[in-house]
């Protein structure tokens, strides 16, 4: 092969036909044939979630859980408040799956019911974080200039307001209910969803195809909801699967301290207090079953928060 | 750095007084408050309230008169517990919750960030995994449910541990244990996806290419610039650790300022309940305003940076 | 002449989910003492990758080096073990990288990050160690070299930090000089400064460089000799005026076609297409696909080395007395 000083342009290849130095048809297709299938920015993000078996796990409990909060209550026999004092502390067993608390209450019906309003205040507290988030970041951002600053340096100002003692102070002040502990966890809560919104915002806007929607007279309300919004989607997202948590965890939190709703409810914060002293009488069903499933949906929401910002990060796409 | 100091103390003296106004708003609003016109059946607390808040005045006259008690330190008297004010409570309270919560945050920021190295320079090994399922599991298992868990198993069941009161080192395992466990599980998520990002970082595979050994590597370059956005949460964990030790004290039955801050919510008594929350309010925007120094510390471009702490 | 570093048979593999990434497949090269050889190609063709090998810093998992040598100064460094290859970084080898604004760390300060390499090889004093870099931002031009050492990375524009890189690559002596697209993060002004830097550093120190660049103004600059790599491999080997003058190679031919000059009228020619995917590299000329003399022997069998001179080597059919033909042919099939 290498010989030495060689005027040498021909390698030793005499066992190839000579047939084979003819020119090559073109194939024009295989050149501009893709090697993969294209997908949709949702498609990939969802195939990639479900490769992730931890956010899957979770949201499958999440499911179980929405349809057992529905249809428990309905399927059980026996009613959420109707006290049975003879039949208190009763094991689990077949006539009570989950056994029966101090009063004689069915432990399984109760705690359906409280995955109600677990669910119910972590969705609607959530809801309305990214509601009032997305406007004010939303404007903050796309504005810009003294709006932002001004807007922002608000921002920075209840963020600094200790988000639990205010809720406290409004609860002591207006009474816990239903109402006011969605209204208290949101009063502060939307600040960290608005300052993403912005950061996505200001990210996004000076992308060539929102210059180009603006010089041609778009609206600016348009321009946010047709081309900003879909594109902050995927943290919008991922921090409102990590603030269900954070209400359900404020929600059990307040119970504790004395603020939380009150009957004819029972939420899981409410039993879990209820039946602290129960356990170190040995009746431990009665604390478990709440504090298995706060901690359990904690946990679900969180693995599949993990999960979404992995899957939507478009950074990551393979 | 000195406008940066200044822009942040401005800041935080905005948000105490934003605190403090709702205070009073809220409590002028509320029946059974000291300010609205129920009379107190206790003739020395009312005379005390009377005396404090100068409630024959007009509103405007009280909110000034409150201002100045708050600046004076002064947080009025209690209106269930004749001849106690809030100053005397917070003075025996407040050590003992201050002295959880400092051993907690020092447990928790220690251990979080060594589980976080090893699982980020473990990553993927099996350490990793197990730290960081661990770590899943402590952020969210609610620190209520630990203690009693920890009660239940290490104080009764084993009696390994006393059950409660706060008297010795043996007594502070449990609860500190409790209450530290979630935010060291958050510490330790965060310190290792930082270092994992850092350590593919340019000036990380300089520092390689200069043939520094793992060790400088992984504590000169890459940990400080992974502690970073550890230091910007810690405000928010402070929240946490302190609302924790409301329900914390209630369980293992610590006289610390938590426990009386819980009683007064339950008997609705109004000055404590204010009291505290500005107290606690001030303390906290304190910290946070000692961890934007210490950011401004450890990132040498904060100085430059007009608008530090974006 | 002395050869310094020695790479043969050069294969190195990613482990991904996807499979594994071929992005190294057998990378023949040599270098010699005091010389500057470029290395050429598109990016992902692999040869960042290599310089990566020499200096043993393919992450592992995923890559590996898995098959060759990698011999410097008669030393196979494929063999050497992690703390052996320690005592090679920054002292005999040392490298400089693409982005100055990211290849320092923001919270050290530059005189720290410029002293700690010397602290670490040389057994020398802090002040000895200050005299030290003093000498060297000197020498890579830095005004006021005293001050600028208590101060941070942002205090410093691009060009200053890709200056203070390369006195952190040089300040011990090093013999082989890796440098990753060196200019391609900075402005054009700056660019020709840097360069000229280059030239200045292996004038007064007689350091050997190796250049990795797509830029090949870059390469005329400086360049002695240049390697053009595509997907893996090593395609065509010359002095600057072989490859600049006579390139063999079509891919060489188009990358040259693609480039502006200011002395030649006439249209630049992209070359069309895409390199092929590494995980699944074509048995063939991975060229094949984008040739327009493209034969049917091209994608069976992989070319041989054909050897036109000393300095001038060239893996492609064309060069077969089989292929003679094709270049008419295919000139006249496109009219």
């Amino acid at each position: 092969m290498k010989t030495a000083n060689g005027i040498n342009p021909a390698p030793s290849s005499s066992s190839i036909p000579d047939e084979w130095f003819t020119l090559k048809e073109k194939d024009k297709d295989a050149a501009e044939q893709v090697a993969r299938p294209s997908l949709s920015y949702w498609q990939d993000a969802w195939r990639r979630l479900r490769q992730n078996k931890m956010a899957m796990l979770g949201l499958i409990f999440l499911i179980l859980l929405t349809i057992m909060a529905i249809l428990g209550p309905i399927l059980s026999p026996y009613e959420v408040n109707t006290q049975d004092r003879p039949n208190q502390y009763q094991l689990p067993s077949s006539e009570h799956w989950f056994g029966t608390d101090a009063a004689g209450r069915d432990v399984f019906t109760r705690t359906w019911y409280g995955a109600r309003i677990s669910l119910f205040v972590g969705l609607v507290a959530a809801m309305i974080d990214v509601f009032i988030g997305i406007i004010y970041g939303g404007i903050s951002g796309y504005k810009g200039g003294r709006t932002d600053n001004v807007m922002m340096r608000i921002i920075e100002i209840l963020y600094g307001i200790p988000s639990l003692l205010v809720t406290i102070l409004l609860l002591v002040v207006l009474g816990p209910s239903l109402f006011t502990i969605i209204l208290a966890l949101t009063i502060t809560g939307w600040v960290g969803m608005a300052r993403i919104v912005r950061g996505q915002v200001l990210q996004i806007k000076n992308y060539e195809y929102v210059l180009a929607s603006q010089s041609f007279g778009g609206k600016t309300s348009r321009i946010i909801r047709k081309h900003l919004l879909p594109n902050a989607m995927g943290p919008i997202i991922v921090q409102m699967t990590l603030s269900v948590p954070t209400a359900i965890f404020a929600e059990a939190f307040l119970s504790f301290i004395g603020l939380g709703i009150q009957s004819p409810y029972a939420s899981w914060g409410v039993m879990a207090n209820d039946s602290l002293g129960a356990i170190l009488s040995g009746n431990w069903w009665t604390l478990f079953f709440p504090a298995f499933f706060i901690s359990f949906t904690m946990f679900a929401f969180n693995v599949l928060g993990d999960g979404l910002q992995d899957a939507l990060d478009p950074k990551l796409r393979k | 750095m000195l406008r940066y100091l200044l822009k942040r103390s401005l800041i935080a003296l905005v948000t105490l007084w934003i605190i403090v106004t709702i205070t009073f708003l809220l409590m002028i609003t509320v029946p059974g408050s000291p300010f609205s016109d129920e009379r107190s059946s206790n003739e020395t607390i009312q005379a005390n309230l009377e005396a404090h808040y100068n409630l024959d005045e007009p509103y405007h006259v009280q909110y000034l008169i409150y201002m100045k008690n708050i600046a004076m330190l002064d947080l009025g008297p209690s209106i269930k517990q004749p001849n106690q004010t809030v100053n005397d409570l917070l003075g025996r309270g407040f050590p003992i919750s201050f002295e959880l919560g400092m051993v907690t945050i020092i447990v928790a920021v220690i251990s979080g960030i060594v589980f976080g190295i090893i699982s980020a320079l473990r990553h993927n090994g099996i350490i990793d995994y197990l730290s960081m399922g661990f770590a899943v599991l402590g952020i969210s298992i609610p620190n209520f449910i630990l203690a009693t868990l920890f009660i239940q198993k290490l104080a009764v069941d084993w009696a390994m541990f006393p059950v409660a009161t706060w008297s010795s080192p043996a007594h502070m395992v449990l609860p500190v244990a409790a209450l530290a466990t979630g935010p060291m599980a958050i510490i330790a998520r965060l310190t290792r996806s930082t270092m994992l990002e850092v350590l593919t970082q340019d000036y990380i595979k300089m520092a390689k290419a200069k043939g520094l050994s793992p060790w400088k590597i992984t504590f000169k370059h890459a940990l400080r610039n992974a502690l970073m956005p550890v230091v910007t949460i810690m405000g928010t964990l402070l929240a946490g650790i302190l609302t924790g030790t409301f329900v914390i004290e209630q369980i293992f039955a610590i006289p610390g300022m938590g426990k009386y801050f819980v009683e007064s919510i339950n008997q609705r008594d109004y000055p404590v309940i204010m009291g505290t929350t500005v107290f606690y309010s001030a303390f906290l925007i304190f910290m946070l305003f000692l961890v934007d120094i210490v950011y401004g510390i450890i990132d040498p471009r904060i100085k430059l940076h007009k608008k530090g702490g974006e | 002449m002395e050869k310094i570093l020695e790479i043969k048979d050069l294969h190195v593999t990613f482990t991904t989910y996807g499979g594994t990434v071929q992005a190294v497949r057998g990378v023949n090269l040599h270098l010699n003492k005091g010389e500057t050889l470029a290395i050429v190609g598109e990016s992902g063709c692999g040869k960042s990758v290599t310089s990566n090998a020499v200096m043993r810093l393919i992450p592992s998992p995923p890559g590996k080096i898995s098959k060759g040598t990698i011999h410097f100064k008669g030393q196979n460094l494929t063999e050497f073990s992690e703390k052996k290859m320690r005592m090679i970084r920054g002292v005999d080898i040392s490298m400089i990288f693409q982005d100055p604004m990211t290849a320092l760390n923001p919270t050290l300060t530059i005189g720290t990050q410029l002293m700690e390499g010397l602290r670490k090889h040389k057994n020398v004093s802090a002040s000895e160690a200050k005299k030290k870099a003093i000498e060297m931002m000197e020498l890579v031009g830095i005004p006021n070299p005293e001050e600028r050492l208590k101060q941070y990375p942002h205090q410093f524009s691009g060009g200053m930090r890709q200056r203070m890189v390369i006195a952190m690559a040089i300040i011990c002596d090093p013999e082989l000089l890796i440098a990753d697209e060196p200019t391609t993060a900075l402005d054009v002004t700056i660019q020709a400064q840097i360069l000229e830097l280059f030239g200045e550093i292996q004038k007064k120190t007689g350091v050997s460089i190796i250049l990795i660049t797509h830029d090949l103004g870059v390469v005329a600059k400086i360049a002695h000799r240049i390697a053009v790599m595509y997907a893996g491999k090593i395609i065509e080997t010359g002095t600057k005026r072989d490859v600049f003058y006579n390139p063999q190679h079509p891919y060489t031919k188009g990358l040259l076609n693609s480039v502006p000059r200011l002395d030649e009228r006439g249209k630049l020619q992209p070359i069309d297409g895409t390199p092929p995917d590494l995980f699944s590299p074509p048995k063939g000329c991975p060229f094949t696909a984008r040739c327009p003399y493209a034969m049917e022997v091209c994608d069976k069998v992989y070319p041989e080395q054909s050897v036109l001179s000393d300095s001038h080597q060239v893996n492609c059919w064309l060069q077969d007395k089989r292929a003679k033909h094709i270049l008419a042919e295919s000139a006249s099939k496109s009219f």
